[in-house]
């Protein structure tokens, strides 16, 4: 069951669940998406997250508990809502050597050959779930089991930018250049974040990401 | 269009406005003035909006130069500034001559001061705002902290007057110095037993040197939930105060990333957060908890009071 907390002085979090479900996340997008196309007033931001939503708005505009009671009365009716169809992104990828410095410890922490790794990240299709972090950046559900490895020890203060990277469960790209903990195994040049346009981020909840292997090594 | 040229930028001086919320599920945290209050104020005195965009100064100001006549107001510390051979206060508006060069010295008290100019500081709107996003390159004069050389544009001034004299912000609430930071429950206070929320809200904590635009790093005691568990990471606002496994807590601030995996043991409240951006390395500060219809309280007499500055 969904519950509702005020996270702050001006903003509710929702929580579908303390799990990453798949359940909980299409319940977030559905919210997600019912907010942003029919906001109540004073909303001022949302952040979907994997089973979470945090909506941020203005005190000063606003009564917190009838905004907190607009909420709960549409978490109450999710299941009449529409859910916007993803769109499927093929991103292309140079994997290994100076593109994915840590595919070699990937490769050793699973027992794969390199190459396996490749093929295992490459040959299934990711979930986003959302883009949270740094601008454009996708947490994307969907790594296959056996490629699920801890992060860094030390995390990196710069992560170039178009790194592919995987964590544990989740696997994603650093669109722009900034500090990280994930295994970097190889780069792309997909733009995944342009401020001129009007949706900055190129990937939403809700799209699929297949990524396609552009080279390995070197 | 006149223009205001940077002949010294100071430590780190970026162009601010009031930010760019509004952009969270695309990863792209607001940003804005470190201390909103005293830009609005500034705005104010030279008869900007509030949403004009000023220069955000950090801890050593910088010197400026006005290629035309123009009207200009600091606001928040005092930069021990002049103008030609006059002392130049904060939180007054003061006319500039053509050629005159304004130059700012070392921040007295806090770490930030905003200069304002008349019609605001012109340059390219990302998503709507003029805010320099450091981490990211976005916004602001070519997405980053200004250099000697740089020349700024000035918008044209809108209808609003100048203001006819100096105001004194030292009696708006939650802008009070060494008033400890009002806080409202974290999403994950129940994480932590009461002994250790004892110990984040009796402790003086200190500002550690890790602290800028991203966050606000405290040193003290460790505080630990009562057991590991794994959050799964989600949205987080500025404010928030997390709390990673080594215990000593970070106060996410206006440039922070949009997402966090570390239990929130509190919240700065919204009247609290512009002394934030006042805050410099080894200040000490306390935490107060306060409920959420106190701080909305709050926020209301403060914005009470700043436009009471101004009758």
């Amino acid at each position: 069951m969904a519950r509702l907390v005020h996270a702050s002085d001006r903003a509710l979090l929702v929580v579908f669940d303390d799990a990453i479900t798949v359940a909980a996340g299409n319940d977030v997008r559905v919210l997600y998406e019912w907010l942003l196309n029919d906001p109540p007033a004073a909303i001022v931001d949302l952040h979907p997250a994997y089973a979470t939503l945090l909506i941020r708005y203005d005190p000063l505009r606003c009564d917190p508990d009838a905004l907190a009671r607009e909420i709960e009365h549409r978490v109450g009716s999710l299941s009449v809502r529409p859910v916007r169809n993803g769109q499927l992104f093929e991103i292309p990828v140079r994997y290994g050597g100076s593109h994915g410095p840590d595919l070699a410890e990937v490769a050793r922490a699973t027992g794969l050959r390199e190459d396996e790794v490749v093929a295992a990240h490459a040959g299934c299709v990711y979930d986003v779930r959302f883009v949270g972090f740094s601008p454009g950046f996708p947490y994307l559900a969907g790594l296959p089991e056996r490629l699920h490895t801890p992060r860094r020890g030390a995390p990196r203060s710069h992560v170039p930018a178009g790194s592919v990277a995987i964590a544990g469960a989740q696997a994603g790209i650093y669109p722009v250049r900034s500090p990280g903990g994930w295994n970097v195994i190889g780069q792309t040049d997909f733009i995944l974040f342009d401020s001129t346009r009007g949706s900055p981020a190129t990937l939403a909840p809700g799209d699929r990401v297949r990524f396609l292997v552009a080279g390995i090594g070197s | 269009m006149s223009a205001l040229c940077v002949m010294a930028p100071g430590f780190l001086t970026t162009v601010q406005d009031l930010g760019r919320p509004g952009h969270a599920a695309a990863g792209v945290s607001a940003s804005g003035a470190a201390d909103p209050v005293a830009l609005r104020i500034g705005n104010r005195l030279v008869g900007n909006g509030d949403e004009d965009a000023g220069l955000e100064l950090t801890m050593v100001g910088g010197s400026f130069h006005f290629e035309a006549d123009g009207v200009f107001a600091l606001a928040g510390a005092d930069t021990g500034a002049r103008l030609g051979d006059r002392d130049v206060a904060p939180w007054r508006p003061c006319k500039a001559q053509a050629g005159e060069t304004l130059v700012c010295g070392a921040l007295r008290g806090v770490a930030r001061a905003y200069l304002c100019v008349r019609g605001g500081v012109a340059v390219p709107l990302v998503f709507g705002s003029a805010s320099t996003h450091l981490l990211t390159g976005l916004g602001g004069f070519e997405g980053r902290a200004l250099r000697a050389g740089d020349r700024l544009l000035l918008g044209s001034p809108g209808k609003g007057a100048t203001f006819d004299r100096a105001v004194d912000p030292s009696a708006i609430p939650g802008y009070r110095p060494g008033e400890p930071f009002r806080a409202t429950e974290g999403p994950q206070a129940s994480w932590f037993a009461p002994e250790a929320q004892a110990v984040f809200y009796d402790t003086r904590w200190r500002v550690a040197e890790a602290c800028d635009r991203m966050g606000i790093r405290l040193s003290g005691p460790s505080i630990r939930p009562v057991e590991p568990r794994e959050l799964a990471t989600e949205g987080v606002l500025s404010g928030a105060i997390q709390v990673p496994p080594g215990g000593l807590p970070i106060v996410l601030f206006v440039e922070h990333q949009t997402t966090g995996g570390y239990p929130k043991i509190a919240n700065v409240i919204a009247a609290d957060l512009a002394r934030l951006g006042g805050l410099r390395p080894r200040d000490t500060i306390r935490f107060e908890a306060i409920s959420v219809s106190a701080a909305r309280a709050l926020l209301r007499a403060q914005e009470e009071a700043i436009d009471a500055l101004f009758f």
